[in-house]
């Protein structure tokens, strides 16, 4: 007893202030949102999009863009453009409404998108949101980030979200992974058990649109082919700090967009 | 080939060293009894199965088969084939248990029928590269997962309980079928496939810019031990030499990934003996461990950092000296967390003598990681194995023979203090050199195997080109395509209620065994 009351007082206190104070910090080579700079851009060129894995880069007219739901975030674009059109900032906040919002291109300014959820349904899930977790096809990379929010670093608990062991108690579900044919079944079963309102939030690029598993006869290329989606989150995997945002983004008690 | 008098034995099989590739003329073509007593003589000398798998060849009847044996004693691998003609052979599982889910496997990919398999089912519910079929299902019909018969015990008093695919908490989905009495378990069948996404098909031909993708996304917690052994098959393959700095980043990368998972863990284990301060505690050192690997390459998994030739990010002084800070404050915080659980005595009740994996059973399931080594099993691809920078830096083999989950727990702390302690040494002397070198093109017609001590135990890749240098066959075995069994055993004669506990001791591999 004495060594758990000892270890406790070293452990300390180690919640975040986020969002009420700054994020924590990301590290230096973290890759978040992608910029483009299609004035850079060499006449004919497509280095970029020879070099992505996903199919993700579309240069159109001369001028590419990133679509940030199929992005593995790798980096193999920025590292093969000759004239650094191609970037990847420390820009965190990913989540999108739409699926074509994630689409980064030359002419769009670099801001987070508006997700908070209608006033209706905020009405009934901003003080408490349960959710049911899906993994359909995830490699556990997805999973795992989505699970450490309930650390007490992340302490998920504090803003009313809750991940719930029954759909029948759910308000919606978290899904991962590109949606196997051998889950397709259960993820609507699961689905069609959470009682109406309900939403869907997709977290990462698998769930988005297939991921690296894109087109595969053994997939279904994500989430929305199966239910319909309210929240997409990307990345691969995307960082805890994405993930929370997005969530706490959409029920409308997130950092500020800046 | 050598053929020893009446007996054929293990010496007709090809020796090979983990990480070099042969030409695909010296794997010796074995007569079907000759391949069988190969395997029967290694196996009883002590030596494991580390794959067994089917391959097409150009005519539609015959199906070659290879088996790669790990001779763990004399540091090599023994590696034969077979051809099977039509559409069965004779099983071996019964003289071999722990080739039952390969022989599984290979009759749920290329519809040969192993003869004599005492529980001959799907592994991955999905349908055959040929157009037999083991089960004689219609082409046109759909598979659904985990439909069919399961193991069923009968009696009054005995009742079947069914968890999953979706569970309860954020877990990847598996079907679970318990046979019980009461609250105890006579017996527990596991049904897994739902997370097949077809990576081994997706790898055939050559290498594009999506294949490290796979390795990298093959089970996402192992990244690092994946990535390793597909880059190691294609350097092998190109005969392409790294750089000292290369291999010991590479092994950093695979010690942090193994420290995150262990630390994990620690405290999902003691979650689920109700433990919640050592839970806790674990929970978010966990993620300074990951944060390390970040720092690295940008990545928590690891993503981007193991590329072929080396490594897809150098380290500087600055980045070594920042990372080993955090690595004195991580050991710190993970060893007042962890030693709790020894001091405690109603956490050790819990622990002790539950789920027990005896030797004798994880040698004939052919166990490998943490969960052989608290058997009582000194087997390690670092040490028994050695590749990259394992071959000059030696990390001790931690064991314990408690084979319970108390056993599985402690050898997870043991290896914790020995990963660091090896972290330490590596950045102490950094080598000189680039990290990343040009790698050519794969050599036609030829093998390669490649092993490395995953967190969860051996990762074996295996790659065979064809005449134009491209990959006719790659094989993946997650750690977890061995060791489901064991979970299946540790359980038997439990209380369902300890079922969790057995599990997160075992912490497995969904997608990694799907691929």
């Amino acid at each position: 007893m004495f060594k758990i009351i000892l270890a406790r007082l070293r452990q300390g206190h180690q919640t975040m202030k986020y969002p009420d104070g700054p994020p924590p910090k990301l590290p230096d080579r973290f890759r978040g949102r992608p910029m483009l700079n299609a004035g850079n851009c060499l006449t004919g060129c497509d280095a970029c999009v020879r070099a992505c894995p996903t199919g993700a880069i579309v240069v159109k007219d001369g001028r590419p863009s990133i679509d940030m739901g199929k992005c593995l975030f790798c980096g193999e674009c920025a590292k093969v453009c000759p004239q650094q059109a191609v970037t990847f900032s420390a820009g965190y906040q990913l989540a999108a409404h739409q699926r074509q919002e994630m689409v980064v291109s030359d002419n769009q300014p670099a801001r987070p998108n508006d997700i908070a959820m209608t006033r209706d349904i905020r009405k009934l899930f901003g003080r408490s949101l349960k959710l049911r977790q899906v993994s359909a096809g995830g490699c556990n990379a997805c999973e795992a980030d989505t699970n450490v929010l309930n650390t007490l670093a992340w302490d998920l608990g504090r803003f009313g979200i809750q991940f719930v062991a029954s759909p029948r108690h759910a308000d919606g579900l978290l899904i991962t992974g590109p949606v196997t044919q051998n889950m397709h079944l259960a993820l609507k079963k699961t689905y069609d058990a959470v009682p109406d309102p309900r939403i869907v939030i997709a977290v990462g690029a698998c769930a988005i649109s297939g991921g690296p598993y894109i087109d595969h006869e053994q997939v279904k290329n994500g989430a929305d082919a199966v239910v319909p989606v309210d929240v997409y989150i990307p990345g691969c995997p995307p960082h805890p700090l994405t993930i929370l945002d997005g969530l706490i983004r959409f029920l409308g008690c997130g950092a500020p967009v800046k | 080939m050598f053929f020893g008098g009446t007996t054929v034995n293990n010496h007709s099989l090809a020796k090979l060293t983990n990480g070099r590739a042969v030409k695909l003329d010296a794997i010796p073509t074995l007569e079907f009894e000759g391949f069988k007593q190969a395997i029967l003589d290694g196996t009883a000398a002590g030596q494991r199965v580390s794959a067994m798998f089917g391959d097409s060849t150009e005519q539609a009847d015959i199906t070659q088969l290879y088996v790669v044996m790990a001779d763990d004693e004399q540091n090599r691998l023994c590696v034969g084939r077979t051809q099977i003609q039509g559409d069965k052979f004779s099983s071996l599982t019964p003289d071999c248990p722990q080739l039952h889910l390969f022989e599984r496997e290979i009759a749920e990919q290329f519809g040969l029928k192993p003869i004599g398999h005492p529980w001959l089912k799907p592994v991955r519910y999905c349908h055959s590269k040929t157009n037999r079929d083991a089960w004689d299902r219609p082409a046109n019909e759909s598979i659904l997962p985990a439909v069919g018969d399961f193991y069923q015990v009968e009696g009054d008093e005995v009742h079947e309980v069914a968890v999953g695919p979706v569970h309860a908490g954020i877990i990847e989905p598996g079907h679970f079928r318990f046979q019980c009495h009461g609250e105890r378990v006579f017996h527990l069948e596991i049904a897994l496939g739902f997370q097949h996404r077809g990576v081994e098909q997706a790898m055939i031909g050559e290498p594009t810019n999506r294949s490290i993708h796979y390795a990298e996304t093959l089970a996402g917690d192992t990244t690092i031990a994946h990535t390793t052994g597909y880059c190691q098959a294609i350097e092998a393959l190109a005969h392409c030499q790294k750089t000292a700095r290369a291999q010991m980043l590479r092994g950093v990368a695979l010690e942090l990934e193994r420290l995150a998972n262990h630390v994990g863990d620690l405290g999902a284990i003691s979650n689920d003996v109700g433990f919640l301060p050592t839970a806790s505690y674990c929970g978010r050192i966990r993620g300074d461990f990951l944060n390390m690997t970040a720092l690295l390459c940008g990545s928590r998994f690891g993503r981007g950092m193991i590329r072929p030739g080396g490594v897809g990010f150098d380290i500087d002084a600055h980045c070594a000296a920042d990372l080993l800070c955090r690595l004195d404050k991580a050991e710190k915080d993970t060893a007042n967390a962890v030693n709790l659980l020894w001091d405690t005595p109603s956490v050790m009740a819990r622990l002790e003598n539950t789920g027990i994996l005896p030797q004798r059973v994880a040698v004939e399931l052919g166990i490998v990681g943490p969960a052989a080594r608290a058997s009582g099993l000194v087997r390690d691809i670092r040490q028994d194995q050695p590749s990259g920078i394992f071959r000059f830096s030696h990390i001790p083999v931690s064991a314990c023979d408690n084979g319970d989950a108390f056993g599985r727990a402690f050898v997870r702390w043991l290896e914790i203090q020995r990963s660091i302690k090896f972290i330490r040494e590596q950045f102490a002397a950094i080598p000189a050199g680039s990290p990343l070198v040009e790698v050519g093109p794969l050599a036609p017609d030829s093998f390669t195997v490649t092993l490395n001590e995953g967190w969860r135990g051996e990762v074996c890749h295996t790659a065979i080109t064809n005449k134009q240098g491209s990959f006719a066959r790659y094989k993946i075995v997650d750690p977890s395509f061995h060791n489901w069994p064991a979970l299946a055993y540790a359980l038997r004669g439990q209380e369902i209620s300890d079922f969790p506990l057995c599990n997160k001791s075992f912490n497995l591999s969904y997608c990694g065994h799907d691929l």
